[in-house]
C-alpha cells in the first residue's frame, strides 16, 4: 500500500512539473512551428500543430527584408562592449567593496544598491538628455555606455570574493604580487562560475533588449536585431506572422546555443556554495 | 638566512592591547616556536614579522633591515599556513612556481626550481594536480614547498600540521626537523602544542597574554621554568602545584613524573630529603608506557607519573612522596621562580635520583 502511495506521489508531481514545463516550452515551440508555415496554414482554423509543409523560404525572407546582417553586428558589437566594461567595472569595485576597509564604503555599497533597485525606465529621460547633449543619440555608444557599469555585478561578484578565504589572499601577498595581480589572477579565476552567469545574464539581457535601442536610435545603421525584426510586423498586406516568427528564431538561435554550451557553468554557479 | 630581532613589539586591536611591548632575538639559524594557549598574541606576533599586520610600536629587523615599512612580498619570507592557503584555481605547479614568477624568474630558471623542489617533497608525480585533487598531507607539501622555492631568509609557520592527522602529523614533524637542518634557514613556528614545541624547537618562546613568559631550550624550560605560568604549561599532565609549608608567600610545584608512589604502610626512607602527602587514589589514566594516579592528599590533589601500574587501585591509600631537589619554590603573588627546596645532587639514589 505504501507503494502505491509513493508511485501515486511521484506521478502527481512528475505531471505537475509537465504542465509548468509545457507553459514555458509551448509558446517558444509554437514560434518554431509558425515560423516554418505558409501563410495560408498560419490563418487556418482549427490551427495545425506541425507545420503540412516545412517553408524554409520565410527565414530568407526575414533575413532579406532588411538590413538583418548589419543589425546582427550591431547586437553583437553592443552586447560584448557592454560585457566587457560591465567585466572591466564591475572587478575591481567587487573586490574593493569585499577586501577593503576605506572611509565611505558602507554608503558606496548603500549606493550600488539603491541603483539596482531603480527600474530603467524611471531614468531613461534624464539619460537621453544627457547623452542627446553630447550628441550621442542614434550612435552605439548610447546603446552601450549606460550599461557600462552593472549594480547587480558588482553585488553579486562581491558576494563571491568575500568567499575567498583570507589566507589566499596573504599568501599571494607574501609571493609578492600586487593588488592587480592578486585581483585578476587569484580572485577572477575563484569567481569564475559567478563571472560566467552574470556574462550570460547581462549578454541574454542586452542581446534581447528592445526598449532601449527603440528610443535611442532612429536609423538601421545603429538598429540592433529585436529592433529590425520589430519592424517586419509593418508589411504592407498585413503582418506576415510566419516571417516575423522566422525572425525571432533568428534572434534567439545565438542565445540557446551559448546557453547549451555554458550550461555545465550556469548549473555549477548555483551549486558552488553547497560543494 | 638572517636573524630576526623584535624591539618593543606591540599591537593594539580596537583598544585591545594583544601583544605588549615584546622584546624578542631570534637567531640566524635557528628553530624557534612561539607556544602559547590560543589568544596569546603568538600568531599576531609571526603575522607582524611576515607583515600581513602592522605593528602598532616597535621595529622589527630582518636580517639587519628594519622591515617595519616594508610590504610582505618584499620582506624575503615565506610562509605556511594552517589551512594550506593554496591557489584552488592553479595546478600544483602554478601554486609553487607563483612567487617565482611574480618576482620576475624567467620561465627556464622557474621550470628548473620547481621541479627541483617538487622532487625533494616527493610532488613530482602531481604537478598537474590541482589542490582538491590532493590530500592533507600531499596539500601540506605543496604549501611547504611553494615556501622552499623561493629560498626565503625566513620561514614562518603558522600552525602548519594541525589539519593532519595525528600519524602524519608525527611523521612531518620529523621532516620539518630535518628539513630545517638541510636548509639551514631560521625557522619560526607557531603552535598550540607543547609537545610540538619541545620535539621540533632549539629554542622555545612561551607566551601568554601578550607578554613573553620565558625564552629557552627545551630541556631548559621543563627543567628550569622560571614561573608557574611555563611550568604549568610545559609538560604533560602539568606541573602539581602546592601550598609551601610553613610560608603563606610561597608555593611549591613538583612534576607528577619526579613522584613517587608508596603504599601506607610503608613509611618514606629519609624522611626528611623529602616532601611527603598522604592521601587516597582518587583516579587513575592508563597511557600504556605510564600510568598516571590523580591522589587526593592532604596538601591538595595531585597528578603523579609513573611506569607501573600495579602500586594502587582506585580507593587505595598511598603516600607520595618526592625528593626535595625536585620540589620548586615559586612566589605566590608574583608567580616568579625563587628557587629549589634543595640544591640538585643532594638526594640520595634511593629517592629516584636526579637528573
Amino acid at each position: 500500500m505504501k507503494r502505491v502511495g509513493a508511485i501515486s506521489l511521484k506521478t502527481v508531481e512528475w505531471a505537475g512539473l509537465l504542465v509548468v514545463a509545457l507553459l514555458f516550452v509551448f509558446p517558444f515551440l509554437w514560434m518554431a512551428s509558425t515560423a516554418f508555415k505558409d501563410m495560408s496554414e498560419v490563418r487556418q482554423f482549427p490551427p495545425t500543430l506541425l507545420p503540412e509543409t516545412w517553408e524554409w523560404g520565410n527565414f530568407v525572407q526575414a533575413w532579406e527584408s532588411g538590413p538583418f546582417l548589419m543589425f546582427t553586428v550591431n547586437s553583437i558589437v553592443v552586447a560584448v562592449a557592454i560585457l566587457i566594461l560591465q567585466f572591466l567595472t564591475a572587478v575591481p569595485a567587487a573586490y574593493a567593496f569585499a577586501r577593503y576597509q576605506f572611509p565611505g564604503r558602507n554608503l558606496l555599497f548603500g549606493l550600488v544598491l539603491v541603483a539596482l533597485m531603480i527600474p530603467g525606465y524611471i531614468i531613461f529621460l534624464p539619460i537621453y538628455v544627457q547623452l542627446s547633449g553630447w550628441g550621442l543619440v542614434n550612435t552605439l555608444w548610447s546603446l552601450i555606455l549606460p550599461y557600462a557599469a552593472s549594480a547587480f555585478g558588482i553585488f553579486l561578484l562581491r558576494q563571491a570574493f568575500m568567499q575567498v578565504p583570507d589566507e589566499v589572499i596573504e599568501a599571494a601577498r607574501l609571493d609578492n604580487a600586487s593588488e592587480w595581480k592578486i585581483m585578476w589572477t587569484i580572485m577572477v579565476p575563484m569567481a569564475k562560475p559567478v563571472l560566467v552567469t552574470f556574462g550570460l545574464f547581462s549578454f541574454i539581457y542586452h542581446w534581447n533588449d528592445y526598449f532601449w535601442p527603440l528610443i535611442m536610435t532612429n536609423s538601421d545603421e545603429v538598429r540592433t536585431l529585436p529592433v529590425g525584426i520589430s519592424s517586419l510586423r509593418m508589411s504592407d498586406g498585413g503582418t506576415l506572422w510566419n516571417v516575423m516568427m522566422a525572425g525571432n528564431m533568428i534572434l534567439i538561435l545565438p542565445i540557446l546555443v551559448i546557453f547549451f554550451v555554458a550550461q555545465r557553468h550556469i548549473i555549477k554557479a548555483f551549486v558552488y556554495q553547497s560543494k | 638566512m638572517a636573524r630576526v630581532v623584535l624591539q618593543q613589539i606591540t599591537k593594539t586591536f580596537q583598544n585591545q592591547k594583544v601583544v605588549k611591548g615584546l622584546n624578542l632575538v631570534i637567531p640566524d639559524g635557528s628553530f624557534t616556536v612561539l607556544v602559547g594557549p590560543s589568544g596569546c598574541g603568538k600568531s599576531t606576533t609571526l603575522r607582524m614579522i611576515a607583515g600581513l599586520e602592522t605593528a602598532t610600536d616597535g621595529e622589527i629587523f630582518i636580517g639587519s633591515q628594519s622591515v617595519n615599512a616594508l610590504p610582505p612580498g618584499k620582506r624575503d619570507v615565506a610562509m605556511v599556513f594552517q589551512n594550506y592557503a593554496l591557489y584552488p584555481t592553479m595546478n600544483v605547479y602554478d601554486n609553487i612556481a607563483y612567487g617565482l614568477r611574480n618576482r620576475g624568474t624567467s620561465k627556464k630558471d622557474c621550470d628548473v626550481l620547481v621541479k627541483e623542489i617538487a622532487e625533494i617533497v616527493g610532488l613530482a608525480d602531481f604537478l598537474k594536480r590541482k589542490p582538491s585533487q590532493l590530500s592533507g598531507g600531499q596539500r601540506q607539501r605543496v604549501a611547504l614547498a611553494r615556501a622552499m622555492v623561493k629560498k626565503p631568509k625566513v620561514f614562518l609557520m603558522d600552525e602548519p600540521l594541525s589539519n593532519l592527522d595525528a600519524k602524519l602529523r608525527n611523521q612531518m614533524r620529523v621532516e620539518l626537523t630535518s628539513l630545517h637542518k638541510q636548509l639551514g634557514s631560521t625557522f619560526i613556528y607557531v603552535t598550540h602544542d607543547q609537545v610540538e614545541a619541545m620535539t621540533m624547537g632549539d629554542q622555545i618562546v612561551v607566551m601568554s597574554d601578550g607578554n613573553i613568559m620565558q625564552v629557552a631550550a627545551p630541556m631548559d624550560l621543563y627543567q628550569e621554568p622560571e614561573n608557574l605560568f611555563v611550568a604549568q604549561f610545559i609538560g604533560s599532565p602539568p606541573m602539581n602545584i602546592v601550598p609551601a609549608e610553613g610560608r603563606s608567600d610561597q608555593l611549591w610545584g613538583f612534576r607528577p613524573e619526579k613522584a613517587v608512589l608508596l603504599p601506607a604502610s610503608v613509611s618514606p626512607v629519609s624522611a626528611e630529603e623529602m616532601w611527603t602527602a598522604k592521601g587516597q587514589i582518587v583516579s587513575r589514566e592508563i597511557l600504556g608506557s605510564d600510568t598516571l594516579f590523580h591522589v587526593e592528599t592532604e596538601k591538595g590533589r595531585v597528578i603523579v607519573k609513573t611506569e607501573t601500574e600495579e602500586i594502587g587501585q582506585y580507593g587505595s591509600n598511598v603516600t607520595v612522596t618526592v625528593a626535595k631537589p625536585h620540589v620548586y619554590i615559586f612566589d605566590r603573588v608574583s608567580g616568579k621562580k625563587v628557587g629549589r627546596l634543595a640544591e640538585r645532587g643532594q638526594v640520595s639514589a634511593l629517592a629516584g635520583g636526579v637528573n
